[in-house]
């Protein structure tokens, strides 16, 4: 069954959120049936990029976050974005290992567990300089269940 | 999140318990590294039983500790990470520096 479900939220970019941010996609994400696995692969992949928003993008003082989910199919699409200074090289940025911050232990793996979680990610410019994070999984049960039936 | 520790035979046990991401990074180095100069110990054993969620923050914080318990030569070790953690650690090559213990 096809649905053209979505859901947006927004909030400021504080560490705080990172947990309501990853519980409230997952429960959005119910009614398509996931594994225990494909949500925490989702819970994971959110917090990653709420994680960049909070750290990265907004060095010189406070912003916001949008996380918006939609249904494709048996696909999630969640875009996470915020308006602060964006990424200039967006190569380098999902090298793993790479950070900005060395002296900060961080490990430089969020896209790379991004990309390890979810079966697609782009990154884009958010207007003029901040940055969308749009991550993309399909729900295997839901297709074998659609195949089934 | 919370952080329990105890010394028995020469090793030092560190039980993390709730979830850890970028809003409780801090608290757990802080805790971790008190509990890594609360004794005198051989190895570290963390145990993740009760740990119920983790990203790529919690390895930069593991890294983190790894390093300094490095310079003293006292191994650490991980034990009983959910399926999920176990995931993360084998993408990024945690194992190599914390072997995991049965």
């Amino acid at each position: 069954m096809k649905t053209n479900n979505f859901m947006e939220v927004k909030f400021k970019a504080q560490s705080v959120n990172e947990s309501f941010a990853r519980v409230c996609v997952a429960s959005f994400c119910l009614p398509l049936n996931p594994t225990v696995d494909e949500i925490n692969d989702i819970k994971t992949a959110v917090s990653e990029a709420v994680t960049n928003c909070v750290v990265h993008a907004y060095p010189h003082g406070e912003g916001e976050v949008l996380v918006r989910v939609e249904f494709d199919g048996n696909d999630v699409v969640i875009s996470v974005c915020d308006n602060g200074i964006g990424i200039k090289d967006f190569v380098r940025a999902r090298e793993p290992f790479y950070t900005t911050k060395p002296d900060e232990e961080r490990s430089g793996m969020g896209f790379a567990v991004m990309e390890s979680f979810m079966d697609d990610v782009q990154l884009q410019k958010n207007g003029e300089k901040g940055l969308k994070v749009v991550l993309r999984k399909t729900l295997r049960r839901g297709a074998l269940c659609k195949q089934s039936c | 999140m919370k952080l329990k520790h105890r010394i028995y035979n020469g090793t030092l046990y560190v039980l993390l318990c709730g979830e850890l991401d970028e809003h409780s990074a801090s608290y757990v180095r802080e805790e971790m590294d008190k509990a890594f100069a609360s004794g005198i110990f051989k190895q570290i054993i963390i145990d993740l039983s009760e740990l119920e969620f983790m990203d790529s923050t919690g390895i930069g914080v593991l890294i983190g500790r790894y390093k300094k318990m490095k310079d003293r030569s006292i191994p650490i070790y991980i034990c009983n990470p959910s399926s999920h953690a176990e995931k993360i650690f084998k993408m990024t090559g945690l194992y190599e520096l914390m072997p995991k213990i049965v």
